[in-house]
């Protein structure tokens, strides 16, 4: 179990925040900037002081405001793998590694070196100097140096945000990689969705200092405070399922998602595997009778749970396809005039190609 | 070449130089870290105390060091009776006056190097399970090192040339206290001395010049490894 309350005043800003969830799994910060997600995490390094905290990894506590207890951040063994990297300029990557490592207590030791050499494919810059490594190498070193310090809880602050969109495709396998390796609690610090969808087993949506809704992808994809921070163009229903057939030729896989089959372009599926996609909701089309002759893949039968107005010309419309939900963005003048309603059965039409890039394994989690 | 009253003027200036930034640079570590990294008010205070050599007349400080050190001074009879050091008239003495008149360099070459590291990585340090101490000397200190090394050579350069603070407070005694800028002086003031004075002058010269590049040559060399 991961407990994290905290509550810290500055000026005008507040922050109060309480996650319990279970261990390990990630843990996604996801908010603005200027919410409070690096504030948070700063408090449960020790690196910031808070009014009240209490921080409790698998039983662990590591602070706790009402009962005193407040360890400094070099006795916490939490792992923080810094937006900037922060690797020592004058150690080389062997160095920096193995700093954390060495100043790890023996009976901690369960992350051996190598192992995390080969991972994160670090071998070949061992001898060289901060200086001379990319971002994306100096990322992978950085979290390679927080890994070997036999962390029980590992922070992650934006890690990709000082990476061009190629440097983050590159890294992000290493860290799908790491979830699912290490079994470590991991509180990752996002403002990226995209990030999130393919990391984390529980979101905390944050603004202004408060964590406004918590939980599973799904349900938070759903949240309408989330079209607040990424906006309308980027809002679409998560859905979850398992890939029940796989065209190797054609890269299209099939997953079951509620009671209808979604077809995704996707590489390397294999039947069975857990797969998560995000269905971005201005590109979903809705029918009001069932379609024909169309090229579009995905065509799910459901009914209409709820219908809000978006803005002053679209609606957001949640349609229930036999458990889960797929959000679609209507113009006003298209939910008029098929006289869209609560509760009408409704076909979803979604390109498959559209939900690629969207399309990916689940945590295990 | 040289006389050997010459030789001994250029040996003791390397002596005393010398031993001035042995004694300054432990000290001017600490002044320039809290410096760096303090917010007490008691900063500012520290900061124009360690640069008043820089303004103020040598030979001000040389009279400073005769009332706190001389025989009868607030110290120096204290450190006479209880662990018989001498420092009026001595070489000893002569190296505190050149450590307290190069002090501002070396802070200064310290503290710019550690202003330009990053304080995150002491954070970065303190999160893989480093405590004070440990932080100091394995990051703290390696990234001022370019300033370290730099400061100490140009304190050096320096110290081989300090004139008013020394021959205020140590006097000018062949053997003990003439250095070489005392030397030359001595030489100038003396009839038919002009060939020594300008041998002398030409050493400075080529010493200072010497200590002001190995100084640069250090500092590019230490920044080009740390990739800045």
């Amino acid at each position: 179990m991961l407990k994290l309350t905290a509550i810290k005043r500055r000026d005008a800003f507040e922050l109060n925040v309480a996650i319990e969830v279970a261990t390990p799994g990630v843990v996604a910060l996801f908010g603005g900037s200027g919410c409070g997600k690096t504030t948070l995490i700063n408090i449960v390094a020790g690196l910031l002081h808070a009014e009240q905290a209490t921080i409790e990894v698998d039983g662990t506590v590591l602070e706790n405001s009402s009962a005193g207890v407040r360890l400094a951040p070099e006795q916490r063994r939490i792992g923080y793998v810094f937006q900037d990297s922060r690797l020592f300029p004058h150690l080389n990557v062997l160095a920096n590694l193995r700093y954390g490592e060495r100043r790890a207590p023996a009976q901690a030791r369960r992350i051996a070196f190598d192992k995390v050499v080969d991972l994160l494919a670090l071998h070949g810059l061992l001898q060289r100097r901060p200086f001379a490594l990319s971002g994306g190498e100096r990322q992978r070193v950085a979290l390679g140096r927080a890994l070997l310090s036999q962390p029980r809880l590992l922070l992650l602050d934006e890690p990709l945000a000082s990476l061009d969109a190629a440097r983050r495709d590159e890294v992000i396998p290493y860290l799908e990689m790491l979830r699912d390796e290490f079994a470590l609690p991991i509180v990752y610090v996002s403002h990226q969705f995209e990030e999130v969808l393919r990391l984390a087993s529980h979101v905390v949506l944050m603004d202004r200092g408060q964590a406004i809704a918590q939980g599973g992808i799904e349900a938070i994809s759903l949240n309408p405070a989330l079209r607040a921070i990424v906006g309308a163009d980027a809002i679409g229903s998560v859905l979850t399922g398992s890939i029940v057939a796989a065209d190797s030729h054609t890269g299209l896989a099939s997953i079951q998602v509620g009671a209808g089959i979604v077809h995704v372009s996707l590489r390397d599926a294999k039947p069975g595997a857990k797969v998560r996609v995000q269905v971005l909701a201005r590109d979903v089309i809705l029918a009001s009778r069932e379609p024909q002759g169309l090229s579009v893949r995905n065509v799910l039968k459901g009914a209409i749970a709820s219908i809000a107005a978006d803005d002053a010309e679209t609606d957001l419309v949640h349609v229930d396809v036999g458990g889960a939900v797929i959000l679609s963005r209507v113009t006003r003048a298209a939910s008029v005039a098929l006289d869209l309603k609560q509760g009408m059965p409704v076909w979803v039409l979604v390109k498959a190609v559209s939900i690629r890039g969207h399309a990916f394994l689940a945590p295990a989690t | 070449m040289l006389s050997a009253a010459e030789l001994d003027a250029v040996a003791l200036s390397l002596n005393v130089a010398l031993r001035s930034v042995l004694a300054s640079v432990p000290c001017a570590i600490l002044v320039a870290w809290w410096l760096a990294r303090s917010r007490s008010r008691g900063r500012l205070v520290l900061d124009a105390l360690v640069h008043l050599p820089l303004v103020l007349p040598p030979v001000v400080i040389g009279y400073l060091l005769l009332l706190m050190f001389g025989m009868r001074g607030w110290f120096g009879g204290w450190l006479h009776d209880t662990f018989g050091i001498q420092l009026i008239f001595t070489r000893a003495g002569a190296a505190l006056a050149t450590a307290v008149m190069t002090f501002p360099l070396v802070v200064r070459a310290i503290r710019i190097s550690l202003e330009g590291a990053d304080p995150g990585l002491e954070e970065a340090a303190r999160t893989l399970g480093a405590g004070p101490w440990d932080r100091f000397f394995t990051i703290t200190l390696p990234l001022m090192l370019p300033g370290v090394l730099a400061g100490a050579v140009t304190a050096f350069a320096a110290g081989l040339g300090e004139f008013g603070a020394v021959i205020t407070f140590v006097s000018n005694i062949p053997g003990e206290t003439r250095t070489l800028p005392l030397a030359l002086y001595t030489a100038l003031q003396t009839p038919g001395g002009e060939a020594m004075a300008a041998r002398l002058a030409a050493i400075s010269f080529t010493l200072g010049l010497a200590g002001l590049l190995v100084a640069e040559l250090i500092a590019r060399r230490m920044r080009r490894a740390m990739g800045r």
